[in-house]
């Protein structure tokens, strides 16, 4: 059995520019021929290594045949070079310049002075990083399991009953921060206490993971069985950002 | 206030500080003296920083003024602190450079560039706190407009965008640019 290598392409662009640097042809000129039939063969391996190709390889490989079958025209492929606007290349070529340009870009990022992998600042005392003894981080999977304890303990709804509810994660994540606003720690099913419908526990988890993803809030359990609590980080005080992230979940989520 | 006696408060309140400190915060706090003053000694404070034998330096970013470890001493700092830095996928980069160079710019626009979906890396960058969503954009469906972040200054080093390379520098680089292959990685993302 061959091994096959095959590098990542972040898409069907970066495809292409791997395929032009390996042919060491130049990108304002590329001998679309020979360099369709590699990107069609590279897709081909790649399907046949079960890997996702995504549909927009699929798409640029229509575009590519779309421009080789233009080029067989006869619209005077000698002139195409000197007159701008006639190649049917040209807006494949601007594309690839284009995304070398960022990908050029990133490099240079990369090669910076980037902080915590090149250079340190004195960690901060409170905030990141800080777990109070005896605490230990939640998994999502604990989360779930309290989740589901919560909604067990909901009377069973015999009726079924279609209402049009309001509440939107955003709202939500609002009201856990006013919550945590208060000093000290929340107990995770305190939260749900006065809710009564599942959409509404639901959704109010959903604000919590949110709060989490965004390090507003932390989540921990002082022992495998004990309570799970909330505590607020501190980390967002720019409400600011807070406000674009809640616009950004609401949007996703809300009902 | 003696120059001296200026200098070092000006060290001490950067050896506290969590983040950056601006030249506007320092004056503030130590109040009756002019800003071309603490500037001057932050200058000097870096150039003694800058000498050899100094494991720390006082470095211009995001705006303010920052403590941080020589570079030359990365390895031993990441063994003290044993933490994995956090690493930066290929499609990560790649689209934090589209956002900082064309912010503020949307989703859909940052997928015409790169011609795949950024869904999950526009995510990963916020959850890191390097970009934010910014405004909408008055276009149907009022999308999202994101741009970079103080964190993201931080994290590069920049002073500010400004410091960023032109990117008419960056397209001679492409023009240029037959170099070899990085090595890939594989993806990092969800």
């Amino acid at each position: 059995m061959t091994k096959v290598q095959l590098p990542i392409f972040e898409g069907p662009l970066d495809l292409l520019l791997h395929l032009i640097k390996k042919n060491e042809v130049s990108v304002t000129d590329i001998p679309l021929s020979m360099i369709t039939e590699q990107y069609l063969a590279t897709l081909e391996l790649m399907q046949s290594l079960n890997l996702d190709v995504a549909g927009e390889f699929l798409v640029m490989a229509a575009t590519l045949i779309h421009i080789k079958s233009r080029m067989l025209l006869p619209a005077g492929e000698d002139e195409a070079d000197e007159e701008e606007g006639e190649d049917p290349r040209e807006e494949l070529v601007r594309r690839l310049m284009e995304y070398q340009r960022y990908k050029d870009a990133a490099e240079e990022l990369q090669k910076r002075e980037v902080l915590s992998r090149d250079v340190f600042v004195r960690p901060s005392g409170s905030a990141e990083g800080f777990t109070p003894v005896g605490f230990g981080e939640v998994s999502i999977f604990d989360l779930i399991s309290a989740l589901q304890a919560v909604l067990a303990r909901l009377p069973k709804e015999e009726l079924h009953e279609v209402t049009l509810e309001r509440i939107s994660v955003r709202d939500k994540m609002t009201f856990l921060l006013e919550v945590l606003r208060q000093p000290g720690r929340v107990v995770f099913q305190d939260l749900f206490r006065d809710m009564s419908s599942r959409i509404e526990i639901v959704i109010t988890f959903l604000a919590l993971l949110e709060l989490v993803k965004i390090r507003a809030i932390r989540i921990l359990q002082e022992e495998r069985t004990g309570p799970i609590v909330i505590e607020p980080t501190g980390a967002i005080e720019d409400s600011e950002g807070l406000e674009a992230e809640k616009d950004q979940a609401g949007s996703r989520h809300g009902t | 206030m003696e120059r001296d006696v200026l200098k070092s408060a000006v060290e001490s309140l950067l050896f506290v500080a969590e983040n950056p400190l601006t030249v506007q915060r320092l004056c503030e706090v130590i109040d009756g003296v002019e800003k071309k003053n603490i500037v001057s000694v932050l200058t000097d404070l870096q150039a003694e920083y800058e000498g050899a034998g100094h494991g720390i330096r006082l470095v211009e970013v995001a705006g303010g003024y920052q403590f941080r470890t020589a570079r030359e001493n990365a390895d031993w700092v990441k063994k003290l602190l044993s933490g994995r830095p956090p690493r930066m996928s290929r499609a990560t980069l790649e689209t934090l450079a589209i956002i900082a160079y064309k912010q503020p710019i949307t989703r859909a626009e940052i997928e015409a560039i790169r011609g795949v979906d950024v869904d999950g890396v526009v995510s990963t960058l916020i959850e890191r706190a390097l970009i934010r969503a910014v405004a909408r954009k008055d276009v149907p469906g009022r999308p999202f407009l994101y741009g970079t972040t103080r964190e993201f200054l931080e994290t590069f080093n920049l002073k500010d965008l400004t410091q960023l390379p032109t990117l008419k520098e960056m397209e001679e680089i492409a023009l240029a640019a037959t170099g070899e292959e990085e090595p890939d990685e594989p993806p990092t993302e969800e």
